[in-house]
């Protein structure tokens, strides 16, 4: 008896569950913006310290005031704009520890604030905010100083480490192999080299990308077909065959690891389809190649990205998964 | 009839007739010559508010002084091609009005062209190609098409006045902020030295073409800024959207221009029920 009354107890138990049926979506998740923010940031955190470990403490000043400038001007637009504000949300943090390892060391102290709140306010918060942005703010911001200054951005003299060692001074690795000139492949993957706070480690940007990949945050289609779709571009036309130093140098030169696992992969600008995330890699790669390749100058990442990022709408029209059950319609 | 005074009716209309009716409505409303160069200053502003001429506006307002001087050299231009058309008007053929009207303002823009050659030969080389260019500037082909071809010969040249020199100061204002973000001087004079010892660089994006557009977005959204407050405070702005007679996919709820279907409804509200 008392059995039979627990049975009947449990249909009308699972009977009210099916009743009370909510509004979809029924199956939710727990991620947020703020923790997936936070993991990105704590993904670019190797390749930040060692920036601010190679570089000195102005590597430090710049990241700071990058971070703030980003942070403050989206509370501030928010703020004025009497929107709900989003400033706690960290993507304001990513952007600002973006752009500040795009930068390199011998930038003033105002560029990377006024680079900031240029990425917020007028690469994001004009078209909507978080989500709504066509571009990546960061390299948005970046492109905006390089060609606003082109003299400082492209100045990658630096004084070594946390002592007053002499200035380095010289051309990056990378432009140093387009010219034909000698460079150490095992400095280049370390980091021990000139450029951008962010860009010089591949050891530390590699070990970010890799925990992004395995905590989920990123998958591998885009990093992956951008990496080898440039390794086959390069390996087809620099003139250099299948000389792997020079592969080495385009991999690890540059700020193609950077562009790669962190840039690349925005979820705003990056198209939400499979097989879109594969032409996005292929075609950044490929527009990569010919910027390294065939243009004066020997970077072309994040012009690329951000030309990559104005196709995705077309990239994800063109590969729209078809609806369950749809047929193509047979000529009669 | 409209908020400004002056009246637009179709083309296709004989001239003779439209012409009475037109100077007939004119003597009722106590016509003011003020009205039409007030409407191309602020209420129909050709860069700001009819966003015409984007040509020149985004190509050669690099400095203010060069803004300046296109804008004065197109006002010259409107002015006078205004004033010949409108004198003109009922006897050039409707079919070939078009044409005519690009005689006579390309006519004015070779005398204009040649006169800077020799009087202003260092404006001339800096605006370059965009002086013969004035020939095809769709304010002139919009004013001759709109205005000047329905209406008298002072109020023509109001017009063509008020929208030169509307056109004049937005390109001016847009030369100078250019001016002074991407070169750290402003008509020439340059403040770059004590600006440059406190360790400060121009931004040369703002005097690339992405900072024209910059510019010009924010200057435009300036202007809806003092539209909306002017409006929220319960005045009537000056600053309108620019009747494009584009009714069904218009917001201007007062415009004297707005159509209405048979029963009396707004084109515009049972366009947005669909």
């Amino acid at each position: 008896m008392e059995e039979k009354n627990n049975v009947a107890g449990e249909q009308e138990k699972s009977a009210k569950k099916l009743r009370s049926v909510s509004p979809t979506p029924h199956i939710r998740d727990k991620a947020t913006t703020r923790g997936i923010m936070g993991m990105v940031v704590l993904a670019l955190m190797p390749a930040a310290l060692y920036g601010i470990w190679h570089f000195g403490p102005k590597a430090l000043l710049l990241l700071v005031l990058s971070i703030a400038a980003c942070v403050g001007s989206e509370w501030g637009f928010e703020k004025l704009t009497k929107q709900k504000n989003t400033a706690g949300d960290l993507s304001a943090v990513v952007t600002g520890l973006l752009l500040g390892m795009n930068l390199p060391v011998a930038v003033p102290w105002w560029m990377p604030v006024l680079g900031g709140c240029f990425a917020i306010i007028v690469v994001k918060m004009l078209f909507g905010g978080l989500g709504q942005n066509f571009m990546n703010p960061a390299l948005g911001a970046r492109c905006f100083l390089v060609l606003s200054f082109s003299k400082y951005m492209t100045d990658f003299s630096y004084r070594p480490g946390w002592g007053g060692a002499d200035v380095v001074s010289g051309a990056t690795p990378l432009a140093a192999a387009k010219n034909g000139e000698a460079y150490d492949l095992m400095q280049m993957f370390l980091g021990n080299e000139g450029g951008t706070i962010g860009e010089t480690s591949a050891l530390a940007l590699l070990i970010g990308g890799i925990f992004l990949l395995l905590s989920g945050v990123i998958t591998w289609h885009v990093s992956v077909c951008y990496i080898a779709s440039l390794l086959a571009f390069v390996l087809l036309f620099s003139g250099h065959g299948a000389d792997l130093s020079c592969l080495g140098a385009q991999l690890c030169g540059g700020g193609l690891m950077l562009g790669a696992f962190f840039m690349a992969t925005d979820y705003v600008t990056r198209p939400i389809t499979r097989k879109g995330q594969v032409i996005y890699g292929i075609f950044l790669g490929v527009l990569t190649g010919i910027f390294r390749v065939f243009a004066p100058g020997a970077e072309g990442v994040s012009y690329a990205i951000i030309i990559g990022n104005l196709l995705v709408p077309l990239i994800e029209r063109v590969t729209l998964p078809k609806h369950f059950g749809y047929r193509k319609q047979q000529k009669a | 009839m409209d908020a400004a005074g002056y009246q637009e009716q179709e083309p296709t209309e004989q001239k003779a007739k439209e012409e009475k009716t037109s100077s007939k409505i004119i003597s009722s409303q106590k016509y003011s010559l003020w009205k039409p160069l007030i409407n191309g200053l602020v209420t129909e502003n050709p860069t700001f508010v009819l966003m015409l001429g984007m040509c020149p506006t985004l190509a050669v307002t690099t400095s203010a002084i060069n803004g300046l001087g296109m804008g004065l050299t197109t006002t010259v231009v409107l002015a006078l091609s205004n004033i010949i058309i409108s004198a003109l008007r009922n006897v050039i053929p409707d079919k070939v009005r078009i044409p005519a009207f690009i005689v006579i303002i390309a006519s004015f823009v070779t005398i204009v062209g040649q006169f800077l050659e020799a009087y202003l030969p260092a404006l001339n080389s800096a605006l370059g190609m965009f002086i013969p260019l004035i020939v095809v500037n769709c304010i002139i082909l919009g004013r001759a098409e709109a205005f000047a071809s329905k209406n008298g010969m002072a109020a023509s040249c109001m017009d063509g006045l008020g929208m030169g020199l509307g056109f004049t100061i937005a390109l001016t204002l847009i030369g100078c902020v250019r001016e002074i973000l991407g070169s750290f001087s402003v008509f020439g004079i340059s403040f770059k030295a004590p600006l440059e010892h406190i360790g400060m660089a121009p931004a040369a994006i703002f005097v690339m073409a992405p900072g024209a557009f910059f510019v010009l977005a924010a200057l435009n959204a300036l202007m809806g800024v003092v539209r909306e407050k002017q409006i929220a405070a319960g005045k009537e702005s000056r600053i309108r959207a620019g009747c494009t007679h584009e009714c069904t996919t218009c917001g201007e709820d007062g415009c004297v221009h707005r159509f209405y279907d048979e029963k009396g409804k707004d084109a515009a509200v049972g366009k947005k029920a669909e």
